[in-house]
């Protein structure tokens, strides 16, 4: 196959490019530069996936690899998709995974449409996650499973591609049996990434302050001051800016009046249009009926009453649920046991064994007692 | 662990603007000094015998180029040369004997390469404190410099000129720029004229006496030579101010032990480039004009850019552009086919900027996408010409959906 191997200048992509090669396809390597390229541009960035020193790195890689490298300019889709959409999700109170969104809109989507008009079968990345030949093989159906490394999965970021994207997908590193493999390899291949630091933040958040680079960037009602309350409605404490809030957090929400049990107190909810913040008690944090819109079904729609295993986060706990409606593009699954801190905007993605079913962008998650009782 | 190269197949190198290959004269001569010892400022026999290598470079190389030995000023490359009668030709116009800090303007085609467009910016950056202004003059659609403007901008007040920094031959287009007129008009006014020279030493006649030029940059890389070595022709008595300052090497204009090789390796190169040019320039000129016939009638819609007359550009050098394809999807699949190429113009990051050049000859960013450089060399045949006609077609075929991709939602 041809394959184009995407280079972010971190180990993983670059060991996953040599494995490409390594399995005999004609690999060609390409480092997206994701941040603008304006010569105005901060050099040096400490962390994350366009700076030019990962630039340099993926193409050193690719030279001990001994692929062509090429720089695709793909900041323009990568700056309407993945970081204006991230500005506009907490602007309307919701809590947004962008590598979610880079992988379903750039990565696996503007860089695969280019790769394949370009005369490439195939797009491979360093994300750890499987791809198996499922019961539909012979009609072109791929499975998307959990990494054989369950501690680096990284499937739950990739729950957004269907069956066409799984098709022209590669992830060499899926059967990697830990990190630590993977570094070694490097380290074997003479690739100098060996050591490199993981990337854990944000990539296009320099430092990591995710709170301080919203600040300058929300306007409206969201960046507006406002009243944070508690269940009752009974004012509490103000803050500076809806929008920057998310649901589960605790720290930062300087509170006026303290809770009368004496207990921490987290945020419920968030509601932008009213310039408000609700907090209560851990307890109030339990929900168990996730709704979501935006489906993406890695394989076949799974049935109402199906029993599967529920993700809201990356690295998340799978929790225990049943499917109460998956039509169209909405889902609603019910937990099994209640579960804390899931914010709308964060994906629900659903599992089946190890299997990827799909997933949707939770719109709401309540606690189906509460929800009766106020019915 | 480099893997095996792919089985044997056909390949057009056509990047000679980029780089050219040594001769191999030039790489045995190389060779040669590099196993001696002995540094060209030392006074033993080792330096002696150094220091004779040196000096008969440069006296070769100013027999090449019309200059005398004593207005050759070896540099590290084009971009050292560049920078070195840039800044140093400012500096001595503003400070020292006859110079005028009232002169604080800088004039530059704004075709440049970025070897004399960034150090003439950097001297204007008021983060620099250098106090100049820089004024990029126009070209015509052919990317010649406009005269009319430079002689509006030199009379608007004459004193205030600093210097005059006008390429002989442009790297993207490959035009021939009216130096002559340029340095006529200069003279009226006692205004001293740069000319980077890298793409024209080698290419079409050169002649430093003659062209009344103040300084000239040129580099061995682009005519058969290495890579790293260059040097900066000083008219004699023109004031400069160096950039590097130490030993007190090249009349004390260019500090650093003198690597006696590559002055040997550069005089071997430039004294063939220059003995052989005339048939050259004829052969490359024909192979230029096949080369663009057979992209033309591959292609639907290209458009050759720079001269359209022969006498008025670089021999070896065709520039087109295909609309709606981009420049870098061109280069990875005609390299993906064997044809090494270039857009011709800088990357930031290895990422293709809309051309400078292309602008300035006023084409939009979206006309100035598609941008491919074929420059013929030395080495090249009617073979690389037929193998470009061969995969062209196909390639910007290819190229034009890619680029649908790209901007589909």
């Amino acid at each position: 196959m041809r394959v184009l191997a995407a280079l972010s200048g971190g180990v993983d992509s670059a060991v996953a490019a040599a494995r490409a090669v390594d399995a005999g396809h004609d690999v060609v390597a390409v480092h997206l530069a994701l941040a603008s390229t304006a010569p105005s541009a901060v050099p040096g960035r400490a962390r994350g996936c366009c700076t030019v020193e990962d630039s340099r790195d993926a193409r050193r890689a690719a030279d001990v690899i001994g692929v062509p490298f090429y720089v695709w300019d793909l900041s323009e889709r990568f700056g309407r998709d993945v970081v204006d959409d991230f500005v506009a999700e907490y602007a309307a109170g919701r809590t947004p995974n962008p590598c979610v969104r880079c992988n379903q809109k750039v990565k696996f989507a503007a860089l695969a449409d280019r790769a394949l008009a370009l005369g490439f079968d195939a797009v491979a990345t360093g994300h750890y996650a499987r791809l198996a030949d499922g019961p539909g093989t012979t009609t072109g159906g791929r499975e998307l499973h959990r990494s054989h490394d369950l501690g680096k999965d990284q499937s739950y970021v990739l729950a957004v591609l269907p069956p066409e994207r799984l098709a022209t997908a590669l992830f060499p590193l899926g059967d990697a049996a830990d990190k630590d493999e993977v570094r070694a390899e490097a380290a074997a291949r003479g690739l100098g990434v060996a050591d490199k630091p993981d990337s854990t933040d944000i990539c296009f958040v320099p430092d990591g302050d995710t709170r301080a680079w919203l600040g300058s960037r929300l306007s409206g009602a969201g960046s507006e001051a406002g009243d944070v309350v508690d269940a009752s409605g009974a004012v509490v404490g103000a803050h500076d800016g809806a929008a920057g809030y998310t649901v589960g957090q605790r720290r930062g929400l300087r509170l006026g009046t303290p809770a009368p049990d004496g207990k921490p107190r987290y945020v419920l909810s968030v509601s932008v249009a009213e310039r408000r913040v609700v907090v209560g008690s851990a307890e109030d944090l339990d929900v168990d009926v996730l709704t979501g819109d935006g489906a993406v079904w890695c394989g076949p729609a799974p049935e109402v009453g199906a029993r599967l295993g529920a993700q809201v986060r990356a690295h998340g706990r799978e929790l225990a649920c049943s499917v109460e409606r998956a039509d169209g593009g909405e889902l609603r699954v019910r937990l099994d046991e209640p579960a804390r801190g899931v914010a709308p905007g964060q994906l629900l993605a659903l599992y089946d064994g190890t299997r990827v079913v799909g997933s949707a962008t939770l719109s709401s998650a309540v606690r189906a007692e509460r929800a009766t009782l106020r019915a | 662990m480099m893997p095996a190269p792919s089985a044997a197949r056909a390949s057009a190198y056509l990047d000679h603007a980029a780089d050219t290959p040594v001769l191999p004269a030039a790489a045995e001569a190389m060779l040669a000094e590099l196993t001696r010892t002995g540094n060209a400022s030392a006074l033993h026999t080792s330096g002696r015998a150094a220091r004779r290598v040196v000096e008969e470079a440069r006296e070769e190389l100013a027999a090449a180029l019309g200059a005398r030995p004593g207005e050759v000023v070896l540099t590290g490359g084009g971009t050292e040369s560049d920078n070195l009668a840039v800044k140093g030709l400012y500096w001595a116009r503003r400070s020292g004997p006859g110079g005028d800090p009232r002169r604080t303007r800088v004039l530059v085609s704004a075709v440049e390469h970025h070897g004399v467009l960034d150090p003439a910016h950097w001297l204007a950056d008021p983060a620099t404190g250098q106090g100049a202004v820089v004024e990029e003059l126009p070209v015509d659609g052919e990317g010649r410099l406009r005269l009319d403007a430079l002689r509006a901008a030199v009379e608007r007040d004459p004193a205030s000129v600093a210097l005059i920094s006008v390429m002989w031959a442009n790297n993207e287009v490959g035009t021939l720029q009216p130096l002559h007129e340029v340095v006529e008009l200069a003279a009226e006014h006692g205004i001293p004229v740069h000319s980077d020279a890298v793409q024209a030493v080698g290419q079409v006649p050169v002649d430093f006496a003659a062209s009344g030029l103040a300084a000239l940059s040129f580099t061995g890389h682009k005519l058969g030579g290495p890579t790293g070595v260059g040097a900066l022709v000083l008219r004699r008595g023109t004031p400069l101010v160096p950039v590097l300052h130490g030993g007190g090497q090249e009349g004390g204009v260019r500090s650093g032990s003198v690597d006696a090789a590559s002055a040997r390796a550069l005089a071997v190169a430039t004294t063939a480039a220059v003995a052989t040019l005339e048939e050259r320039a004829a052969a490359l000129s024909a192979l230029r004009d096949q080369l663009e016939a057979a992209v033309l009638a591959a292609v639907p819609g290209a458009v050759v850019r720079g001269p359209a007359s022969a006498a008025d550009r670089l021999p070896g050098l065709l520039h087109v552009t295909v609309p709606g394809a981009e420049g870098d999807a061109l280069l990875y699949l005609l390299d993906a086919r064997g044809v090494e190429c270039s857009t011709g113009s800088a990357c930031t990051a290895g990422v293709p900027q809309p051309s400078h050049v292309l602008r300035a000859m006023g084409l939009s960013d979206a006309e100035a996408q598609g941008a491919l450089r074929f420059s013929l060399g030395r080495t090249s045949t009617a073979a690389d010409v037929a193998l470009v006609g061969e995969v062209i077609g196909p390639v910007v075929e290819r190229a034009r959906t890619a680029g649908l991709a790209l901007v589909s939602p």
